[in-house]
C-alpha cells in the first residue's frame, strides 16, 4: 500500500496517495482534474507548469508529489479569487496579453510569485523572472504589459 | 457595395441555415470552417457576425468545427481567413438579417422597410415592437441559399468592426485550460508514440525488460508503429522516456526512395531582353535559411474514440475536413462513419505535427475499441518529428545600368516543398501511415500552386519596377526529411534575398536603399508605408557602416496580393546579433480588430526575429536528432526589443490577412542592419552567435 502525501493546495487540505516520482504536473491534471497547469516539455525549459510552492515558483513537471508534505502550493485555478491574481486576470484581458495561451498560466504564476513579495517591480525585474518562460506567438510585449498593469492596480488599491 | 462573384465557402455551401442558427432563445450561433488557432479569429468572424445582424457581440455563439456540422473551407492558412470566412459570414448575415425582418414584416402587416433591428429586438419606425429575432426565426426559410442580392452595411455605418473586442476564448485559458490537451473523457487512456526516428526506419527490436519494468502499460505494435498505453499518464510517459533504451530502429537499404522531382519552372516578367549594358555594375549574391521547426509550446495531441462502429478524433488541425479523409483512407471506414471535431490547441505557425497526432489517435482508438484514448507527443517529437519548415536558398543575379537603376534581375530560388498536407498531392502525408506502410511515401512531389499564393515561389517576384525580371524556381525532393508549409512559406526567404540584394545593389553606387527603393518603386500603398516606417524610425539614423549598430530596412506585400508591411530594425552586433528596436508600418485594408491585427503582426515580428537570429535545424546524416529546447532555443523575454506599429488604414479597402505579412520584411530588416553594423554582408540565417564567429573568422 502506499502511503498518503497531506499539502495545501489553492487554500484546501488534500491528500494525494504517494505515487514513487510522479511529479505534481501529471498528479494536478490526472487525478485533480485541474488542467489550467500545461505540460510543455517536461525537462524544466519552457515554464509552462510553473505554479508556486510555499512563495516560490516552481517547475510542476519535475518536482514529485511526495515531496510536497506540508506544503503549500497554488495553481492558476486559485488566482480569480486571490487580489493580486485577480489584479493579474484583469490585465492580462485588458492588455490581450496572449495569442494561443498555452504558455499564461505559467506566466501567470512567476507573475503572481514576484508580486506577492515584490509591489513595485522593475521592468527588468519582470523580465528577469518571465525570463525561464517561453512564448511561441510573440506576446512578449502585451505579457510585460500586462503584470505592470496589474503591479499599477494593486498599489492604486492599497493606496 | 456589390458582389458580382459569391465567395468560394458559399458556393460549396449555400445554404443560410449552415452558417447562421438562432436556435437558442437570444443567442446567434455562427459556424464558420475556419479554426481557431490562437490567432484571434473567432471573435473577428463574431464581431463581423454581430455588426450585420444587428447584435451584441456577446449573443454570438462560434460553433466549434466539426466535419459533421461545418461548412467545409478548406485549410486554415494562407492569411486568408477574414478574407475568405469573413467575407462569407458577412452575406450570411445580411441576409439573415434582412429574411427575419421580412418574417416580422408579415406578422405585423406591414413593409420590412418601416423596420429595424437593435440588438436583435425588432423596432418600427424605432419604437420596439414586441417581436425579436427568435420570435420570428420559425418563419424564416432557413434552407434558403445566400445569394448576395441583399446589400451588406456600408463601412461607414460600422459599430463593431473596426474596434477592439476582447477574445471570448481567452480567459478560461488563463486559469482553467480549455486546450485540447485539457480534456477529459470518461475511461480515457493515455498514449505516447514512440516515433520513427528518421523516416523509413525498421522496428528491429523490442526489449522485453522494458515491458516487464512497466506492467501496467500495453505495447501497441503494427509493423513500424509503436504505441504505449495506458490508464497511468505518468506511467506511460515515464515508459516512453526510455524506449531508446529498448528499442533498436534500422535502416533498410534503399527502402527510402525520393519522390520525383518536376522540371524547374521558369517566369519571365517583361522581358525586354538585351538591356545588358557596357561598363554595368552586377551583384551575384546567394542567400539561404536552414530549416525552422513549428516549435509550438503545447506538444501536439489527439483524441479518438472508437464506439459502435464510428470513429471520433479531436484535433488541433487546420485542415479538419482534408484531415478526416486521410484518416477515412488509413483505416479503411466509410467517410460518414469518421468524425474530426477541432479543439483548440498550442499556437499554430502552419502544418506542424497536429495532424500526425491525430492518425496516431485514430490508430490506437481503433484497436482499443470502446475507449477514449488521448496521445500526447513529447517536445523532442514536436521539434524533431512534424513537418519542419524546409531549407532554401535563393541567388539574386542583377545588373545596374549608368544612372544606377536595376536593368536586369533573376532570382532562383531552390527549396523543398512547402506543402505536402494531408491528401495533397493525392498522397496522405502523415508520418503514422508511413510507419504502417513504408510504401505510403510520396511518389511526386508538387508545390503549392500559384493560385494558392505559391510555396517556393510565394513572393519570388519582386514588387520593384523592374524593365527586366526572371524567376526561376526549382524543388528539391532527395531529402527524407519531412518539409511542409510553415508560416510565410518560401516569403521568408525570398523578401530576404530580394531585400538584402537590394541594400547590396544601393551599396554599390553610394545610394541610400531607402531612396534607392523609392526610385524603383510605384506601387502607392507600399511606397505608403515605406515612407511610414521611415518617418516613424528617424531613417537613416546615426550611425555608419561598421559601428557596430545601425538601422536596416525591408518591404514586401505578402503573396503580392496580401497586406503591405516596412520594417526598421535596430540591429547592435557584438558576440551575437541583438535587436534592439522594431518598427513596422503596415497596410492590411480595413481593420476588423485593432488590437488583434497588431499582435498578429507584433507576435510574426517576434517569431521572425527568433528565426533570423537565433532558428536552424541542424540536419545530420539526412535526419533530424533529437531536439529540445536547450538545442534548439527560442527568443526569450529579454531579447524582445520595443515594437511600434502604425497601420494605414483606409476602410474603403478590404481587409487584407496579417498574420505572415511581417515574417519576410522584418527578417530583411535585421540582416540589413547586422549587416551595416558590421560593414559586412551576411547572406545566410540564421545569424546565431556560431555563424557570426565563424563569418567573422573567414572574413
Amino acid at each position: 500500500m502506499s502511503a498518503s502525501v497531506h499539502f495545501r493546495l489553492n487554500g484546501s487540505d488534500i491528500s494525494l496517495d504517494d505515487h514513487g516520482d510522479e511529479p505534481l504536473l501529471f498528479a494536478l491534471r490526472n487525478r485533480l482534474n485541474l488542467k489550467a497547469t500545461h505540460f510543455g516539455c517536461g525537462l524544466e525549459q519552457c515554464g509552462a507548469c510553473v505554479v508556486n510552492i510555499n512563495g516560490q515558483a516552481k517547475y510542476s513537471c519535475t518536482f514529485s508529489v511526495s515531496a510536497l508534505a506540508g506544503s503549500i502550493v497554488t495553481t492558476a485555478e486559485a488566482l480569480p479569487a486571490d487580489p493580486v491574481g485577480a489584479a493579474l486576470l484583469e490585465a492580462f484581458e485588458v492588455e490581450r496579453a496572449g495569442q494561443c495561451g498555452y504558455c499564461l498560466a505559467g506566466i501567470l504564476m512567476s507573475a503572481y510569485t514576484l508580486l506577492k513579495t515584490e509591489q513595485h517591480p522593475t521592468r527588468e525585474a519582470i523580465v528577469s523572472v518571465l525570463d525561464r518562460h517561453l512564448c511561441r506567438c510573440g506576446a512578449h510585449g502585451g505579457i510585460l504589459r500586462a503584470v505592470e498593469r496589474a503591479a499599477a492596480t494593486l498599489v492604486d488599491a492599497s493606496a | 457595395m456589390t458582389r458580382s462573384v459569391l465567395p468560394r465557402s458559399i458556393q460549396d455551401t449555400p445554404v443560410l441555415g449552415r452558417w447562421i442558427s438562432l436556435a437558442r432563445q437570444g443567442r446567434v450561433a455562427v459556424y464558420t470552417g475556419k479554426v481557431e488557432l490562437g490567432q484571434g479569429i473567432a471573435t473577428a468572424i463574431a464581431q463581423i457576425a454581430a455588426e450585420e445582424l444587428e447584435v451584441a457581440v456577446e449573443r454570438i455563439d462560434i460553433v466549434p468545427v466539426d466535419t459533421d456540422q461545418s461548412p467545409d473551407e478548406g485549410i486554415t492558412a494562407g492569411s486568408l481567413s477574414v478574407e475568405v470566412s469573413g467575407a462569407s459570414v458577412r452575406l450570411a448575415a445580411a441576409q439573415a438579417r434582412a429574411a427575419l425582418l421580412q418574417a416580422a414584416a408579415a406578422r405585423l402587416g406591414i413593409n420590412a422597410d418601416a423596420l429595424s433591428c437593435v440588438d436583435g429586438t425588432i423596432l418600427r419606425r424605432g419604437t420596439a415592437t414586441e417581436l425579436d429575432y427568435w420570435s420570428v426565426s420559425a418563419d424564416v426559410n432557413w434552407q434558403q441559399h445566400i445569394t448576395a442580392q441583399v446589400p451588406v452595411k456600408p463601412v461607414r455605418d460600422y459599430s463593431i468592426v473596426g474596434r477592439n473586442t476582447p477574445r471570448a476564448d481567452l480567459p478560461a485559458k488563463l486559469s482553467r485550460g480549455g486546450f485540447i490537451h485539457d480534456m477529459s473523457l470518461e475511461g480515457i487512456l493515455h498514449v505516447r508514440i514512440v516515433r520513427q526516428p528518421f523516416r523509413s526506419a525498421r522496428l528491429a527490436q523490442l526489449d522485453e525488460v522494458w515491458m516487464k519494468r512497466y506492467p501496467e502499460v500495453a505495447v501497441l505494435r503494427k509493423k513500424d508503429f509503436l504505441a504505449l498505453v495506458g490508464c497511468d499518464e505518468y506511467l506511460v510517459h515515464r515508459a516512453h522516456e526510455e524506449a531508446e533504451k529498448f528499442v533498436v530502429w534500422e535502416e533498410v537499404p534503399d527502402l527510402w526512395r525520393p519522390a520525383d522531382t518536376p522540371a524547374a519552372r521558369v517566369v519571365h516578367l517583361q522581358s525586354a531582353g538585351g538591356t545588358s549594358t557596357a561598363g554595368a555594375q552586377a551583384l551575384c549574391a546567394r542567400y539561404s535559411r536552414a530549416p525552422i521547426a513549428h516549435a509550438s509550446i503545447g506538444p501536439s495531441c489527439a483524441l479518438a474514440h472508437y464506439q459502435s462502429g464510428r470513429l471520433t478524433v479531436w484535433t488541433h488541425s487546420q485542415g479538419i475536413f482534408a484531415l478526416r479523409g486521410q484518416i477515412v483512407r488509413c483505416m479503411a471506414l466509410e467517410p460518414s462513419l469518421v468524425r474530426v471535431v477541432h479543439v483548440h490547441g498550442s499556437g499554430c505557425y502552419g502544418h506542424n505535427g497536429a495532424d500526425d497526432a491525430a492518425l496516431d489517435a485514430a490508430i490506437v482508438a481503433m484497436e482499443f475499441a470502446g475507449r477514449p484514448v488521448r496521445v500526447q507527443w513529447s517536445r523532442e517529437d514536436e521539434l524533431s518529428r512534424g513537418p519542419v519548415g524546409p531549407a532554401m536558398s535563393a541567388t539574386v543575379e542583377a545588373e545596374l545600368d549608368e544612372v544606377g537603376r536595376v536593368a536586369a534581375w533573376r532570382l532562383s530560388v531552390v527549396s523543398a516543398p512547402h506543402a505536402q498536407r494531408p491528401g495533397f498531392g493525392g498522397y496522405v502525408n502523415l508520418s503514422s501511415a508511413e510507419a504502417l506502410d513504408s510504401d505510403q511515401s510520396p511518389k511526386r512531389v508538387e508545390d503549392l500552386p500559384e493560385a494558392a499564393g505559391g510555396g517556393a515561389s510565394r513572393n519570388s517576384v519582386a514588387l520593384y519596377d523592374f524593365p527586366n525580371q526572371e524567376v526561376r524556381v526549382q524543388l528539391e525532393t532527395a531529402s527524407r526529411i519531412r518539409t511542409s508549409s510553415l508560416r510565410s512559406l518560401g516569403a521568408h526567404l525570398n523578401v530576404f534575398a530580394i531585400e538584402s540584394a537590394m541594400d547590396e545593389l544601393s551599396a554599390m553606387i553610394g545610394a541610400d536603399p531607402y531612396e534607392f527603393r523609392l526610385s524603383h518603386l510605384t506601387d502607392e500603398r507600399c511606397r505608403a508605408v515605406l515612407i511610414g516606417v521611415a518617418e516613424m524610425s528617424g531613417w537613416p539614423g546615426g550611425h555608419s557602416a561598421g559601428e557596430g549598430r545601425a538601422l536596416g530596412m525591408g518591404v514586401a506585400r505578402y503573396k503580392n496580393r496580401g497586406a503591405w508591411l516596412a520594417a526598421v530594425a535596430q540591429v547592435a552586433v557584438d558576440e551575437e546579433v541583438r535587436v534592439e528596436r522594431l518598427w513596422l508600418c503596415v497596410d492590411a485594408g480595413l481593420i476588423v480588430n485593432p488590437e488583434g491585427a497588431r499582435s498578429q503582426i507584433e507576435g510574426g515580428a517576434i517569431q521572425a526575429l527568433s528565426w533570423a537570429v537565433k532558428e536552424g535545424l541542424k540536419i545530420e546524416d539526412d535526419r533530424i536528432p533529437p531536439l529540445n529546447w536547450l538545442s534548439y532555443p527560442i527568443v526569450k523575454f529579454s531579447e524582445v526589443p520595443l515594437i511600434e506599429t502604425r497601420f494605414v488604414v483606409d476602410p474603403a479597402h478590404q481587409s487584407l490577412g496579417a498574420g505572415e505579412a511581417a515574417q519576410g520584411p522584418v527578417t530583411a530588416a535585421i540582416g540589413n542592419a547586422a549587416s551595416k553594423a558590421l560593414g559586412a554582408r551576411m547572406r545566410d540565417l540564421p545569424l546565431t552567435r556560431d555563424r557570426l564567429l565563424s563569418f567573422l573568422l573567414e572574413n
